[in-house]
């Protein structure tokens, strides 16, 4: 991640996630490795199969009552949660590392009042009398932002609005102060003006309580936002990790390319065409040997059938690393031609390379 | 709320109306017999026969008949006198209803505890020895015929038939005012009986809805909270518990117009050892007097388990 | 704008009709109260009086949030609602309170595709039975094996292989559904195929391949589409003009430049200014947000709709409903104070110019 000398608040250490099913074993999470710094934002991009929700709930132990099969370390003030007794990681959850998830209607519990839901959160971790947790469950309310906390606090989730319910979700992670923020598709279901009063709220937050935020989402306009750096997953890995402005400004890996020049822009000219990314994302149980990104990349190479790439530095952004096995001047001469304009053949052809994918 | 609330009860009323036309007609098609021939004796003059249609008022016309009987029924409340022993119907039901009801109370009890308590363990503990076990009990207690259930436990431990003799055998109830704990033994076993097949299915649909409401969301949520898991558990039984209540409101509604098999086994004074007797000696009164009370019963049921419902989950709300 | 012809439908043709026209559009679900006799003390305005006119061959985007009545409006234009109020023409023809046969054979020329690709397929047919249905309704291609060759043939056009013909849907991931469900709206050759959120549920790689085969089906089929969703940049792209819709009312509609350059009705910039965009440099530069809830389309604002959230309300605003007009610009806004162009950079607005 970036250089410098504070110690990462969470480092994840080739980290895989598998769990046994039916069909076969799916390989959720193939290895990856990660930092988040206090107080700064990392945000994890990739589409659904990429493996990103998986090992944010391995942090926080959730996929233990799924049967998945854990290696490698996630390490948190010290400790390794991937091997730490339950009790323990119950200690941490909702205390030191919280999360929120999507659906804030679905994440609520129904039948149970908003207070009543904050006031468990609370009293989970803090020896505090009901009443006392009752002022706090306000408070909280109050901090973020839903107006007459007094009133909304005995009230059920399905009177509160979409955005009301995700601030409230919001309070409940952080009734206890946690170090850390994990936040999967926090807006993905909410309409857009919502969208960024949350973010905008979150920001605030952070700032105010100098929390760190995981924020996991396929939006590259929302990560643009919100993240300090940034970590692409695609199958299982994650294929390139940069700050924010260097992964849209120069970013390495063809993946990473095909998303950025796939989505629409609101400040985009109408009659650029859109490339898509062709084919389809990969079966986690039988994923493509070597690259899993090969069969769908338009510059692969016989041999990326074959070779495992790892996730290494960029020469010369040492807080840059991507898992490409073209040579980073091929890469980048790709880049420039896909900027100008070309398509991927295009590019492809200028920058000398053989010609069709695998 | 009290809108809807009074909306169902007129309906009900309406209903109980519809109900009481229908047992009327359906008895008078039925081929059961002349109940005057019935009462008539051995080798019946037909003036004799004609004489006990008069006391009847079987003698008037079928829409005379059947206004009299709405109108004793919904305006007087009176059932009517049974053909068998001329009392009237309402007292008869009346002396019965305690055992119907002690019978009915105890073995919900019974069902709920155990039902929902095994249904829980085995939603924790799926696909384990424990979960296959109660499940298969399950199913045998579902399969098992009541009056064999009965007839068993019977032959086995009670005090005057069975092999253990530790509880008291058939015939031995006594009201509860009367003899507390001769009631109370008296009652086990029917209880158990009666328990069975309802525990074992509400065990089975504890297990499936309990399964179902711990993959949901706010499940995964309340972990992410760090609650010990038994708090985890008791949020996933609050919202599984929904489609239970509604199953036991009917049940319940059902059995307290008699259970019959398991009153005559034991034979309980119940109801539904009243209503078995009067089918046979063809005593109208007294069956359209336990039909309505059941029926009356499975009515009020209904819009208990809806209100209830509508108190249990908040996001229902009738208007 | 760069003048690529082939993004540029064939242009409507401005002497002759609109292929459909809306005017006073209304669908409002009433809410019943009573013990006995049931009463409708109030209704739910889902739409509310909306005037529109699509033009053969263009692209037509319904934009909104949730509650606004686009959903709606998209029913009510196949017909699948009855309208409360108001009428509807297709080709010129009232459709509004079309019954019967002639509703069934107008049903040819509108076809609908819906959001989610998981459950708009009924999983107990297979592809080839699904995309061969619109044949059997309207009894068309009874020969078994023509209508295969057709429904084969349609598949090849929407990129999936002809070969899957009997295979069900859960066999397919969900842009393939997709294609599926479009296959199936193209089969009749509709005049008009209208897409509710096509792509929102799937993901960013597949859903430039669906956008991609909608322009090029309506470029090569003279289709006329009219495309409804929520997300902006996506709406941004596809369509040539937008109508932007708030609690039931249209408050602004234009062409696709003039509309996301300089957006004059003050929601429509809210919206603009929200969406996030994928450029970090933009990131702290000022934004103003907007505040607040929708409010209930039970119980809708007086006058203008929007001024219980409007930075520019003024008391007029909640006494008089403003009507969609010109002011000055190329979007009809139904605004009495719309924005001015400073006010439009301040916002934030990230496609302004």
């Amino acid at each position: 991640m970036s250089a410098g000398g504070e110690p990462p608040l969470l480092r994840v250490e080739d980290l895989r996630v598998e769990f046994p099913t039916e069909d076969g074993v799916v390989h959720a999470v193939d290895g990856i490795t990660y930092q988040v710094l206090p107080g700064r934002t990392l945000g994890i991009v990739g589409e659904s199969g990429s493996g990103k929700t998986v090992s944010s709930l391995t942090t926080l132990g959730l996929t233990r009552r799924q049967g998945a099969r854990v290696w490698g370390r996630i390490l948190f003030e010290g400790q390794d949660l991937v091997t730490l007794p339950e009790d323990r990681l119950r200690a941490i959850r909702g205390n030191d590392i919280a999360m929120i998830f999507q659906d804030p209607l679905s994440s609520l519990h129904p039948l149970y009042r908003v207070g009543a839901q904050l006031i468990e959160a609370v009293r989970a971790h803090r020896d505090v009398s009901k009443s006392r947790a009752r002022e706090r469950a306000i408070e909280l309310l109050g901090l973020v932002g839903i107006p007459d906390p007094a009133r909304r606090v005995d009230e059920y989730p399905h009177e509160f609005s979409g955005g009301m319910r995700q601030r409230a979700m919001i309070a409940m992670a952080l009734a206890n102060e946690p170090k850390l923020l994990i936040a999967d598709e926090p807006t993905t279901a909410l309409d857009v003006t919502v969208q960024a009063q949350i973010l905008a709220l979150m920001e605030r937050l952070q700032r105010e309580l100098g929390m760190a935020i995981v924020i996991i989402t396929h939006d590259l306009g929302v990560v643009a936002e919100m993240a300090d750096d940034i970590a692409v997953m695609y199958a299982g890995r994650i294929v390139e990790t940069a700050p924010a402005a260097r992964l849209f400004a120069a970013p390495e890996h063809p993946y990473t390319w095909g998303l950025l020049k796939s989505i629409p822009r609101l400040d985009g000219e109408r009659a650029e065409d859109l490339v898509p990314i062709p084919g389809t994302p990969p079966s986690l149980i039988a994923r493509p040997p070597g690259c899993h990104f090969h069969p769908r990349c338009p510059y692969a190479q016989p041999d990326h059938a074959r070779i495992d790439p790892a996730l290494e530095p960029v020469p010369d952004e040492p807080s840059q690393h991507v898992a490409c096995l073209l040579q980073a001047d091929v890469r980048r001469r790709l880049w420039r031609q896909l900027q100008a304009g070309d398509t991927p053949e295009q590019a492809l052809s200028a920058a000398g390379l053989p010609g069709a994918p695998v | 709320m009290i809108r809807y609330i009074i909306r169902r009860l007129l309906w009900g009323v309406l209903l109980l109306i519809v109900v009481a036309a229908l047992m009327f007609l359906f008895f008078r098609i039925l081929p059961t017999g002349n109940p005057a021939l019935l009462r008539a004796g051995r080798d019946p003059q037909p003036k004799l026969v004609k004489e006990i249609e008069v006391v009847l008022g079987l003698n008037k016309s079928l829409p005379v008949q059947f206004w009299d009987y709405m109108k004793e029924v919904f305006l007087h409340f009176k059932f009517g006198y049974s053909y068998y022993s001329q009392e009237e119907v309402r007292s008869l039901i009346a002396e019965r209803l305690p055992a119907t009801l002690s019978l009915t109370l105890g073995a919900a009890v019974l069902w709920i505890v155990g039902g929902l308590g095994v249904g829980v363990i085995s939603a924790l503990r799926r696909h384990t020895l424990a979960d296959r076990f109660a499940m298969g009990g399950a199913l045998l207690a579902i399969s098992a015929p009541e009056f064999w259930l009965g007839l068993v436990l019977l032959f086995l431990f009670a005090s005057d038939i069975g092999k253990l003799k530790i509880l008291p055998g058939a015939g031995s109830y006594v009201g509860l005012t009367s003899d507390p704990w001769k009631w109370f033994t008296s009652l086990i076993m029917p209880w158990i009986v009666l328990a069975s097949g309802a525990a074992a299915v509400f065990a089975r649909l504890m297990r499936s809805s309990l399964s179902e409401a711990m993959k949901e969301d706010h499940i995964r949520t309340a972990r992410a909270k760090g609650l010990p898991e038994r708090s985890v558990v008791r949020q996933g039984v609050r919202s599984a518990i929904n489609p239970i209540v509604t199953l036991f409101g009917l049940e319940a509604g059902a059995l307290l117009g008699g259970a019959i098999l398991v009153e005559y086994v034991f034979d309980i004074p119940g109801i539904g050892e009243l209503n078995y007797k009067a089918i046979q000696q063809s005593d109208f009164p007294v069956t359209q007097g336990t039909v309505l009370l059941a029926s009356m019963f499975i009515i009020l049921a209904n819009i208990l388990v809806d209100v209830a419902y509508a108190y249990l989950d908040p996001r229902v709300r009738y208007s | 704008m760069s003048a690529d012809a082939s993004h540029h439908p064939p242009s409507p043709d401005p002497q002759g009709q609109p292929l459909v026209r809306a005017r006073g559009l209304t669908k409002h679900f009433p809410i019943t109260r009573g013990i006995v006799v049931r009463r409708a003390i109030g209704a739910v305005k889902a739409v509310d009086g909306i005037d529109l006119e699509i033009h053969r061959g263009e692209t037509l985007g319904i934009v909104g949030e949730t509650g606004c009545g686009k959903s709606t409006t998209a029913r009510l234009l196949m017909r699948l609602l009855d309208a409360s109020a108001g009428e509807i023409s297709f080709e010129g023809r009232d459709i509004t309170r079309l019954t019967g046969a002639p509703l069934k054979a107008m049903r040819r020329e509108m076809q609908m595709i819906f959001q989610d690709p998981h459950s708009s397929l009924n999983p107990r047919k297979t592809i080839g039975s699904i995309i061969g249905e619109p044949f059997a309704i309207h009894g068309l291609l009874p020969d078994k094996a023509e209508r295969r060759r057709e429904v084969q043939r349609l598949m090849e056009t929407v990129g999936l292989n002809p070969e899957h013909y009997n295979r069900y849907p859960h066999e397919f991931s969900g842009g393939q559904r997709q294609r599926i469900g479009v296959a199936r709206a193209i089969a009749l050759n509709p005049k008009l195929l209208i897409a509710d959120e096509p792509v929102s549920a799937l993901d960013v790689s597949i859903q430039a391949q669906v956008l991609n085969l909608l322009r090029d089906l309506q470029r090569r089929l003279g289709l006329t589409l009219v495309f409804i969703a929520h997300d902006l940049s996506v709406v941004r792209h596809m369509c040539d003009r937008v109508a932007v819709m708030y609690l039931g009312k249209i408050v602004e509609i234009g062409e696709n430049e003039p509309l996301y350059e300089f957006p004059r009705h003050p929601y429509t910039g809210a919206l603009l200014a929200a969406v996030p965009v994928a450029d970090p440099s933009l990131h702290g530069s000022e934004r103003r947000l907007l505040g607040g809830d929708v409010p209930s389309p039970a119980n809708p604002p007086s006058g203008c709709r929007f001024h219980t959230r409007c930075p520019k309300a003024e008391p007029l605003c909640a006494a008089q409903e403003p009507q969609l007009e010109r002011k000055g610009s190329d979007t009809l806004a139904a605004c009495h104070f719309p924005l001015e162009r400073e006010e439009v950079a301040q916002m934030g607005v990230r496609s302004a110019r």
